[in-house]
């Protein structure tokens, strides 16, 4: 050895003077990014300050929910779904999220260059479909077309207006110690299938994505009367981000037992050879919900009625003040639920 | 998941655990060498299943953490070309050099690509001629006979665009140079299971001997890392210092003899700059002079400023086993994933990363600051 092991030691990153693509990856870099550079320069309106997936205003008496999402995906038709397909139920969970009945779309498209127009017009019919569906009307739209090299195809954006029915506010604010953590299903599906169906990655699977609008169980929860404290859709940062954002807008801990989260065995495979935690893999068909205990057997049985959450299963449960996800593993031992950076990278070996 | 949920059952686990505590009279120093193996040990919680007087601290089986700042600033150099598609396993895209990482490359408009194999980074070289196709060649003994089998194609296929950055290196002569320290405070190893899939593990016989310290070699599931503990304390409780097998469903001593002849067929043993250790005698495989031609380093002719490694940074006292992670001052506080201030806490193996993700709730978590 040339030098004592002490001597030595380790450099210094740049912080990031640029976007990154890690920027977008769900994580505590995104996070940052819309606290810090976004929300102070557009006006810091208490209507965005929550940072919920969309906001709740009065209008004339009637409560609405307005959201908006882009959809950047690549491949545009991946197994299980497709570009359209997300860009309408993405939309569509996010206003159920807040406890609303989704009933207008407006949807954005911004074309490539070169975009087959067959691909397109398929593209259009499975928007429309998806629309028909999830029971909202597309009412108004744009397109742009960018040269060939600036954009992937097509990208969408919708905005979406529901009517809140849920009879109390909707977010992390009411969630109470003791309220059990329902999950709609199995994980981690959406982000595999578009993992293995991206080019360059020999990596052969039947998984498809978990893609679908939840409007259906969340409507059915409210009309069966349960007291619904905070719903969450998971999507791109997983389960995980889901809970970790909770837990901190709450002030609450939330305690999970790893064990009964369902992931099918072939997404648990796929995430062990990739050294990906399915926790944080995306989703795009799966919501959680904060239901007290009291009402949560019979939350269970309405969200297990219908089909987009027939996988529920209560996953854990809402402790005392705190903000963080507390996970129990297989042995039993407790560790605390961190959020990735960035995007998950695979594993060298 | 079959073969899988059986190796994390918690009864069995328990059942281990109280083993352990009936043959243990003293305490034991033991370090797991893979970085992998230190993940499951804090995703799991096994430290808190363990006696209080067995105590594992962590080797240098990261190959992030141990790849010197030169060959990263020279990775980052070459992705920065426009005519090179640089190729990479996701772990390195991260890790800093002096002057950046090659996500921030990625993002300045270099061509910096994510594969999941090296035969995909060959396969990008065949689609694309006109451009120089460079893979990153990290990894240990594990990642060593892919990356020999990609040289092998390209040669096959006659690529003259299709180079290697090799950055590899070898595990047992990197646990002598932790024995060999005068600060070492190992008593018992466990050996790198996948590391010795390939290898075997009859290199780590005269280790033993030599340095009377019982090497077992250890899976990566809580069930294995907890037998592979209680081999190797049974060892030393009985004054043995021999080599051990745990993981005999995927280890022969011989190891994979098919997979050792492509290492050798490319690769030659070279002494090699270990980050946070120093240069070690015999720990890295370079390419052969016959496939010369495939090494990026010879055929772009590199030349990088060296950088001084800055100070804040104890991943030197962390790999020797002397400081854990959370007993660095800057842990948590000024080094953190996003802003790390060493590969440690860059990886996915790093040890610093490990207990930062894995951490323990605070008893009086609610009250308490997050670390």
């Amino acid at each position: 050895m040339t030098r004592p092991i002490d001597e030595l030691v380790c450099p210094v990153p740049l912080a990031s003077d640029q976007v990154l693509l890690a920027h977008g990856g769900g994580g505590r870099l995104m996070r940052r990014l819309i606290e810090e550079l976004i929300v102070p320069a557009v006006g810091n309106d208490p209507l965005l300050r929550p940072l919920h997936d969309g906001a709740a205003f009065d209008v004339a008496g009637a409560q609405l929910a307005f959201t908006t999402d882009s959809y950047v995906v690549r491949p545009l038709v991946f197994p299980g779904g497709d570009i359209a397909q997300l860009a309408v139920n993405g939309t569509v969970n996010d206003l159920a999220m807040c406890g609303a009945r989704p009933l207008v779309l407006s949807a954005a498209l911004i074309m490539e260059e070169g975009l087959p127009l067959d691909l397109l017009r398929r593209l259009m019919e499975s928007l429309g479909r998806a629309a028909a569906a999830a029971g909202v009307r597309i009412v108004t739209g744009d397109t742009k077309v960018v040269d060939r090299g600036k954009g992937d195809g097509l990208f969408i954006n919708t905005a979406g207006v529901g009517v809140v029915v849920a009879p109390q506010p909707v977010e992390p604010g009411r969630i109470r110690p003791g309220d059990a953590v329902l999950l709609s299903g199995d994980i981690g599906r959406h982000g595999i299938a578009i993992m293995a169906s991206r080019e360059g990655l020999a990596f052969e699977t039947a998984i498809e994505s978990d893609c679908a609008p939840l409007a259906g169980p969340v409507l059915a929860l409210l009309a069966a009367g349960v007291e619904v404290h905070c719903l969450r859709d998971l999507t791109r940062g997983g389960l995980g981000a889901a809970l970790i954002e909770i837990a901190r807008t709450a002030g609450r801990r939330i305690e999970i037992t790893e064990p009964a989260i369902p992931i099918r065995p072939d997404v648990a495979a796929a995430c062990e050879l990739l050294g990906l935690d399915p926790l944080f893999v995306a989703n795009e068909g799966r919501f959680v919900a904060f239901i007290p205990s009291h009402d949560a057997p019979r939350a269970q049985a309405v969200l297990q009625a219908a089909p987009a959450a027939a996988g529920t299963v209560c996953i854990g449960r809402v402790g005392a003040a705190g903000d963080e996800v507390i996970l129990t593993g297989p042995l039993g031992t407790a560790r605390v639920l961190d959020l990735p950076s960035g995007e998950q990278l695979p594993r060298i070996c | 998941m079959k073969f899988v949920d059986e190796f994390r059952d918690g009864t069995a686990a328990r059942r281990y655990a109280h083993a352990l505590a009936r043959i243990i009279t003293r305490p034991w120093t033991l370090m797991e060498v893979c970085g992998g193996q230190t993940h499951a040990i804090l995703r799991f919680g096994l430290d808190a299943l363990l006696p209080d007087g067995v105590r594992l601290i962590h080797g240098p089986g990261c190959p992030v953490c141990v790849t010197p700042l030169a060959l990263i600033d020279k990775a980052l150099a070459l992705a920065a070309r426009p005519n090179v598609t640089f190729c990479s396993f996701g772990d390195m895209l991260r890790v800093p050099g002096s002057a950046g990482d090659l996500q921030g490359v990625k993002a300045a408009g270099g061509d910096v690509r994510v594969v999941y194999s090296p035969l995909d980074a060959v396969r990008v070289a065949a689609a694309l001629p006109d451009r120089e196709v460079i893979f990153f060649a990290v990894g240990f003994e594990t990642t060593a006979p892919a990356n020999a089998m990609a040289v092998m194609h390209a040669a096959a296929q006659g690529l003259r665009n299709f180079s290697l950055l090799v950055a590899h290196v070898l595990v047992p002569p990197a646990m002598e140079a932790i024995l060999a320290s005068p600060r070492c405070r190992v008593q018992g190893f466990l050996a790198a299971g996948h590391v010795c899939t390939v290898m075997g593990y009859a290199a780590y016989e005269p280790i033993a001997r030599a340095y009377r310290v019982p090497i077992v070699v250890t899976g990566f599931e809580p069930l294995d890392l907890l037998q592979g503990i209680y081999m190797c304390v049974r060892q030393l409780e009985a004054g043995r210092a021999e080599v051990e097998n745990q993981y005999a469903r995927s280890v022969r001593r011989q190891g994979n003899t098919g997979a050792q002849r492509m290492i050798t067929e490319v690769f030659e043993v070279v002494p090699r700059a270990w980050r946070g250790i120093g240069e070690i005698p015999h720990s890295g495989l370079a390419l052969r002079p016959q496939y010369a031609h495939f090494d990026a380093e010879r055929r772009f002719r590199l030349t990088v400023p060296g950088a001084p490694e800055p100070e804040e940074c104890i991943s030197g006292l962390i790999l020797q086993g002397v400081h854990a992670p959370p007993e660095c001052a800057e842990f948590g506080r000024r080094c953190t994933p996003e802003h790390p201030l060493g590969a440690p806490m860059v990886s996915s193996e790093g040890a610093c990363a490990a207990y930062y993700r894995f951490r323990r709730p605070a008893p009086e978590a609610a009250e308490e600051g997050r670390v």
